[in-house]
């Protein structure tokens, strides 16, 4: 079959893609002229034209989706052993395992159910996000329509966080059911073009799924930390209530609530530095991301230089969350923002680096 | 050891669907981009009308700017040929700039909410053409890509998956600058 090169319209010469019903040239209506959908040969030779800054390749986002789900996958089994774990130790502790893993297993149930099921809207609703209007947000909504056309994902949901704080984040399990939110002084601040590197940056994230990964961490967090509370608060309350009288101690086992405690202590560390480690090359990517859809990677630096500049908090932006915005907003924005513990790298660095992009699509 | 053969027949045919699918994936990619674009042409020529509906009256010592963009329209939906196609949509760029540059002139005008949100949706529209230009591009590049480089070349060959044409426009068109109409 010829037809894979594409028809020439008969009229003007013009190559269309396949399955074209109409020339997109000339707007000659294919099958109402004799010879229409004619082939022609071999394609044209590869345009020379084509965008200085490299697109991203599309199997670089496969490739990342698929790790994202990988990783997501084994958080969760990893959150369920951390959960085990946590559930013998401080059932031991007290005496009754089965309780403790009984516990810890409806616990790790409804969390697990809850930041798959109901993760965006949560993290949404956390910050008051509501639904950006027709009307009144019309270049807001415009801006995520383009991006998402240039990023080949349908368009996301698109959320106001009434703040003047300057920040944005992306929600969602899969590209289909997703949602970004920025906040009003953000698009008070932004210019168009800005807003498109912001817009862009958050898309990228949706396409390499990494906000289905960062729901799972901000659960795995959460969980272990809520664990671990609850144990350590248990231990000053629960002597009192839980001591059997009659034997003068605890039911449990010494060691083992040694060892919970220390699992108590150390879980929540390990849970968020993992968070951290892994968030932070994400962010690499999506900035890269997002300069290859708008091919302007000077809108998103000079974007997140306003927003490094700063602006006051985002309301319930916490330690939970923190990992899901363009910026960190919890951080101050220097060198000693690289640190272990840091969900993003210093957004110095970031705007180096697209400026550096940036160069070399005006040298070329 | 028996099971050897049979196992390795079974990886070969997984790959084989999966590379199959993939390639079917991509080209089908490229048609809807390629649509895009065309939703989103066809949505500048329907918004124009309304632009000019809205502005007339404001605008009665400026009629000559609005004939133009009402006949630059008018050129770019029935130029013949790509070459006159690209002009003519580069003609209306250029005029709907000049109309808007008129209407920064009239306070009332750009204080009108119908102007400004007309003014947004043209802007956003022209970018939207861009984009989705850029996004076939993308794929075309993507699927050419994998029809070429080994192993999918070789089920490509086998299936008869050719090569996409790139959209080109005309070295004038190329430098008009992405809608500024801020």
């Amino acid at each position: 079959m010829a037809e894979r090169n594409g028809a020439a319209c008969p009229k003007c010469g013009g190559v269309n893609p396949p399955g074209a019903d109409f020339c997109y040239l000339c707007r000659e209506p294919f099958g109402t002229q004799p010879g229409a959908g004619a082939l022609v040969g071999p394609s044209p030779p590869p345009s020379e034209a084509l965008p200085r800054l490299r697109p991203v390749p599309m199997l670089l986002f496969t490739e990342a989706a698929r790790h994202n789900v990988r990783m997501s996958f084994l958080l969760f089994a990893l959150l369920f052993v951390v959960f085990f774990l946590l559930g013998t130790a401080i059932g031991g502790a007290y005496g009754d395992v089965g309780a403790g893993l009984g516990l810890s297993f409806v616990l790790y149930a409804i969390l697990g159910a809850t930041a798959y099921f109901s993760g965006s809207s949560i993290v949404l609703s956390i910050h008051g996000a509501q639904e950006a209007g027709e009307e009144a947000h019309r270049q807001l909504r415009n801006v995520v329509e383009e991006m998402a056309i240039a990023a080949g994902v349908p368009p996301p949901k698109v959320y106001v966080i009434p703040t003047e704080g300057l920040n944005a984040f992306a929600a969602g399990r899969r590209p289909e059911e997703a949602s970004v939110a920025v906040t009003a002084g953000l698009l008070d601040r932004l210019s168009r073009e800005e807003l498109q590197g912001v817009i862009a940056h958050e898309l990228a994230h949706i396409k390499s799924r990494d906000t289905l990964y960062n729901v799972c961490a901000a659960v795995l967090v959460g969980a272990v930390a809520l664990l671990s509370d609850l144990f350590l608060r248990g231990t000053i309350w629960g002597r009192r209530g839980r001591s059997p009288g009659g034997r003068g101690g605890r039911g449990g086992n010494a060691a083992l609530f040694v060892l919970a405690l220390l699992l108590a202590v150390l879980a929540p560390l390990a849970a968020r530095i993992l968070q951290m480690s892994i968030s932070r090359q994400r962010e690499y990517h999506a900035d890269a991301a997002a300069a290859g859809f708008t091919r302007n990677p000077l809108g998103l630096a000079s974007a997140l230089e306003k927003i490094a500049a700063g602006g006051p908090h985002v309301p319930g932006e916490n330690r939970g969350t923190q990992h899901l915005f363009i910026v960190n907003p919890l951080r101050a924005f220097g060198p000693d923002a690289s640190s272990l513990m840091s969900t993003h790298p210093p957004t110095e660095a970031r705007i180096q680096r697209l400026r550096a992009m940036g160069g070399f699509a005006a040298g070329a | 050891m028996a099971y050897i053969p049979l196992i390795l027949a079974a990886v070969i045919v997984a790959w084989f669907v999966a590379a199959y699918n993939k390639l079917v994936r991509f080209r089908n990619q490229i048609k809807n981009a390629w649509h895009q674009i065309d939703v989103q042409l066809k949505r500048r020529y329907d918004l124009i009308p309304n632009l000019v509906e809205v502005v007339k009256d404001y605008m009665s010592y400026e009629q000559e700017t609005l004939t133009r963009v009402i006949e630059a329209r008018g050129a770019a939906l029935t130029a013949k040929g790509p070459a006159a196609q690209a002009k003519a949509e580069s003609v209306l760029t250029e005029t709907l700039k000049s109309l808007f540059a008129v209407v920064e002139n009239y306070p009332e005008l750009k204080a009108n909410r119908n102007v400004a949100s007309l003014q947004e949706e043209l802007t956003g529209t022209e970018n939207k053409i861009s984009f989705a230009r850029q996004f076939y591009n993308d794929s075309v590049m993507t699927y050419n890509n994998a029809i070429q480089s080994i192993p999918t070349n070789f089920i490509a060959s086998f299936f008869n998956f050719g090569q996409e044409a790139y959209f080109e426009t005309e070295p004038e068109s190329r430098a008009v600058p992405k809608a500024d109409l801020r």
